[in-house]
């Protein structure tokens, strides 16, 4: 057994899936109280007070929900392709379970799972397969409705990708690296603003021409989330409940959950990108008399710290917009983001050759 | 890294004869997306992790998505084609696969210390320099030695865009697409307006 354990490779599958396992768990409990915080602060948006019947303010309301979603019927249309039907509810939530294995929570080794050399283009290549889960549910259940939210969903999610994709290129032109840790390393530090004497953090946001692809990010990472502004695949006014309107039980629970941990995914990446990951302020007076990050696990709480912070950011923008018209998204998508995107890579493109990457 | 390399080549091999022995198109086209996703598997193995990522994001992401998008609007159910029309492909298709049946016998049929002979099995890639670097060195060899390749790729790229947009547009100067359906602006096929 200790031969065995003396094997790195042995170590480093151990330690991974000890983390995959902590992580899976810790996105199921998060993602049903972010239900939670949903309809609370959705309530007190409406000045109403949102659920306090289940436990002490509401708060054991997931679990009550859980429960009822699990003893509901399993309903599928006759007509339905059953074997489509079965695995579009697992494509929902499986890209973003994959994405998360790149994320760096925190400082490595300790809070990564694993470091790729290629950890963006694994989201963007997992964000792109999110798609099939909307499409091909909506076409399984043989149902107009569906058909039409997922048919939306597909070129929705193709036209906001384009722009999605193109806006992180200025971050890679910057960092000169596509591995996730990688990129939060670079985002180390404090740099002088002119002669002014202030400093500011050496996140991707502070950089003047990082500020453009951060707003497209995230206005896409709304188009990706299937969030409202943005939530036409499933715009209940036009039809009825758009993708999943055949889904019922737990297959309809986890079109729900993948939507959430998509939510979840999507903000991390933000943060990995523009907001210094797991970096923040120094809040630990060092014996030398500089502010030091303090141990490992400070930069585990300034992440999830950023993680929340953006999920409430989430829902307040989901219940303080209307839906876009369909037309006007799709003309702002290809129209106003894709250009503004494609403009700004070529002036960062010159700007840092010319320039040269800031340290 | 062989029963990697063999599982994702199995359901390589597998999935692409799904892909057309199936008769229902939105099948085959799923069966076509488990293809690439394996294809990119067995890039991993070779460490064309870019590569792998790259077939994943175009083709798997976007390009499939396409398809399925046009197959279930024109709701293809069933094939309907009989007569000679079939039987020409038919004939066309056994040809062309005994053809690369005979290539790929010869090529194993030449022993694998031989030079130019396929082996069983992922071959021994020389590694590429560790860190990023093969995204570095695809980028470098696609903007210098491969750059008018490349650039003429753009260029067909956009003659079809542009294509599109002639076809879209003689169709909306006839009136006859405009009937109850989305705004013309709902596309991204559609003309600026500039009338």
């Amino acid at each position: 057994m200790a031969e065995l354990w003396s094997n790195p490779a042995v170590q480093t599958l151990t330690w991974a899936l000890v983390k995959v396992l902590i992580i899976l768990h810790a996105m199921l409990g998060a993602v049903s109280y972010l239900i939670y915080a949903e309809r609370k602060i959705c309530g007190h948006i409406q000045a109403r007070t949102g659920p306090n019947r289940v436990g002490p303010f509401g708060l054991l309301q997931p679990v009550a929900d859980v429960v009822k979603l699990l003893f509901k019927e399993e309903f599928i249309p006759a007509k339905a392709n059953k074997v489509v039907f079965h695995i579009a509810p697992i494509l929902a939530v499986f890209p973003a379970i994959v994405t998360f294995s790149v994320i760096p929570m925190g400082p490595p080794p300790t809070f990564v799972v694993t470091d790729i050399n290629v950890g963006l283009l694994l989201f963007l290549a997992m964000s792109s397969l999110g798609v099939y889960a909307l499409t091909l549910g909506g076409w399984a259940s043989n149902n107009k409705y569906a058909l039409l939210g997922g048919l939306r969903s597909s070129a929705q999610m193709i036209s906001y990708e384009l722009a999605m994709g193109l806006s992180t290129i200025p971050v890679l032109l910057q960092a000169g690296t596509m591995s996730l840790v990688g990129l939060v390393e670079r985002q180390a530090g404090w740099y002088p603003v002119g002669d002014t004497g202030l400093w500011l953090p050496n996140w991707g946001i502070f950089h003047w021409f990082l500020v453009l692809p951060f707003v497209i990010f995230l206005i896409t990472a709304f188009a990706e989330t299937n969030r409202a502004p943005f939530d036409l695949p499933e715009a209940e006014g036009e039809l009825v409940a758009g993708f999943h309107t055949e889904y019922s039980s737990m297959k309809w629970a986890l079109f729900f959950l993948g939507e959430y941990m998509n939510m979840l995914v999507i903000s991390a990446i933000a943060i990995t990108l523009f907001l210094g990951g797991w970096h923040g302020p120094g809040l630990f007076l060092g014996t030398d008399g500089w502010w030091s990050p303090g141990p490992p696990w400070m930069g585990l709480v300034w992440f999830l710290a950023k993680l929340a912070a953006f999920m409430f950011f989430f829902i307040w923008v989901r219940w303080t917009f209307p839906r876009l018209r369909y037309d006007q998204l799709m003309a702002f998508g290809w129209k106003v983001l894709l250009p503004a995107s494609i403009v700004n890579v070529l002036i960062a493109g010159v700007w840092i050759y010319l320039r040269g990457p800031r340290p | 890294m062989i029963p990697l390399f063999l599982g994702f080549a199995a359901l390589l091999v597998a999935t692409s004869l799904l892909v057309i022995l199936h008769k229902n198109p939105v099948t085959s086209a799923l069966f076509l997306v488990l293809a690439f996703c394996s294809l990119a598997g067995i890039y991993l193995l070779l460490h064309a992790e870019f590569l792998g990522m790259v077939q994943i994001v175009v083709y798997a992401g976007a390009i499939m998505v396409l398809f399925l998008f046009v197959i279930m609007y024109l709701n293809l159910q069933h094939d309907v084609e009989t007569g000679v029309q079939i039987a020409v492909r038919r004939g066309i298709g056994w040809l062309a696969g005994a053809a690369v049946l005979l290539t790929g016998a010869t090529l194993f049929g030449v022993p694998a210390g031989g030079g130019s002979g396929w082996a069983l099995g992922p071959a021994n890639a020389v590694d590429p320099a560790a860190g990023a670097g093969n995204v570095r060195a695809i980028g470098r060899e696609l903007y210098s030695r491969y750059l008018f390749p490349f650039e003429l790729t753009s260029v067909l790229l956009l003659v079809a865009m542009v294509g599109v947009i002639v076809i879209a547009r003689g169709g909306a100067r006839r009136g006859g697409a405009r009937r109850g359906g989305p705004p013309p602006a709902a596309g991204p096929a559609d003309p600026p307006e500039d009338r």
